[in-house]
């Protein structure tokens, strides 16, 4: 029995070895059959390419403060039982920071600031920034707190100016890192640890 | 940190799952963590679950001393949990501190026997002292890692079980 052509999926398995046993026999007919190498090649590649996109956009966030090594100790925290984990602590935070920030920009706005509430705002947002590893915005809540010790309302507004753009900063990283993640797990791909 | 008994384990590496120690394997220790902020109870809980702890969080301490049935004249104990091994506590909270909690935990005859750990993000001796001095078993800094959870294991509360008595726990 002759076979018209053979298509053979994952060179890098054994296909390339067929494909020479193949060319290698007497017959003609066998020989010269038509070989389709499936794109098996191109998927491995393509995954590879994720991977590498994805530790580097990792590490650029490293090296730019944006994370510090809380966040690594989050991701060491994910596993099967919790593949989400990540991404629904970060969520949590998002949600939490939104509201503090609304409570700040009120509080602030106050004809007398209260700036014990002030403080317990920037308090928390500094909690959980230090928790999820976000460096540049715990940072930026220690300042914060400095002028609110003093009670400068003009250092406040300043510093919750600066909170705002760090968190709008690390919030849009972390949603590229959780996409970029998300398009390797959809190529097949596992995440690097 | 090491403890005296026989069965103690060599320092564990922060990835490896603890020994229990002396816990049957079906009972897991039953950890009440308590804490206002929602990302640090699901960081908190994920970190005891890892070590093999059974969890169950409050967000402020009222609701703690409610669910060991400890609040100020709290008729309806139908949400008390059972037999709490260790409670951890975050010191700054709304309303009850941390610091105030350990103490009502420390006052009441069935309270007092429970290891309470307190928890904080900032580094105040004055407050480590007198958390200590009130009964902590250890006043730990955020944010919490792995290895941190795990040691807090010879801390727990083993109900009724004389055995326990030569088990000591060095601190950190």
């Amino acid at each position: 029995m002759y076979y018209t052509c053979i298509c053979m999926y994952n060179p890098q398995r054994g296909g390339r070895r067929c494909n020479e046993s193949i060319r290698s026999v007497e017959n003609t007919k066998t020989k010269k059959m038509s070989a389709v190498k499936l794109e098996s090649e191109t998927m491995a590649d393509g995954v590879s390419q994720l991977q590498k996109q994805l530790v580097d956009y990792t590490a650029s966030l490293f090296d730019e403060a944006f994370l510090d090594e809380q966040f690594n100790q989050l991701q060491q925290l994910q596993d099967e039982n919790n593949p989400d984990f990540v991404v629904e602590v970060v969520s949590l935070f998002f949600k939490d920071s939104e509201r503090l920030v609304d409570e700040l920009t009120k509080a602030l706005d106050q004809q007398t600031v209260d700036f014990k509430l002030v403080d317990k705002n920037v308090h928390q947002l500094k909690g959980s920034s230090s928790s999820i590893g976000v460096q540049r915005v715990q940072r930026a809540c220690i300042a914060f707190r400095d002028c609110s010790e003093e009670q400068n309302v003009e250092g406040c507004l300043k510093s919750l100016q600066h909170v705002k753009h760090e968190y709008s900063l690390v919030k849009n990283k972390l949603e590229t890192l959780f996409k970029l993640q998300n398009q390797l797990l959809a190529a097949g791909g596992p995440l690097p640890r | 940190m090491v403890t005296a008994s026989a069965t103690a384990s060599a320092s564990a590496s922060s990835s490896a799952a603890p020994i229990l120690m002396g816990w049957d394997g079906d009972e897991k220790p039953h950890v009440l963590a308590v804490d206002d902020s929602f990302v640090d109870r699901r960081i908190i809980e994920k970190l005891l679950t890892n070590s093999a702890c059974k969890v169950t969080t409050a967000e402020n301490a009222h609701g703690a001393l409610e669910l060991l049935g400890l609040a100020d004249g709290q008729q309806n104990f139908g949400n008390t949990v059972s037999k709490v091994n260790l409670i951890i506590t975050d010191y700054s909270m709304p309303g009850m501190t941390g610091y105030e909690l350990l103490k009502k935990i420390k006052e009441s005859p069935t309270g007092k026997e429970i290891p309470v750990v307190v928890v904080s993000s900032e580094h105040i001796p004055t407050r480590i002292e007198k958390c200590l001095e009130e009964g902590a078993k250890e006043f730990l800094l955020k944010p919490l890692r792995q290895s941190d959870v795990n040691q807090l294991r010879c801390h727990l509360m083993k109900l009724g079980n004389p055995s326990d008595e030569g088990m000591v726990c060095m601190g950190r």
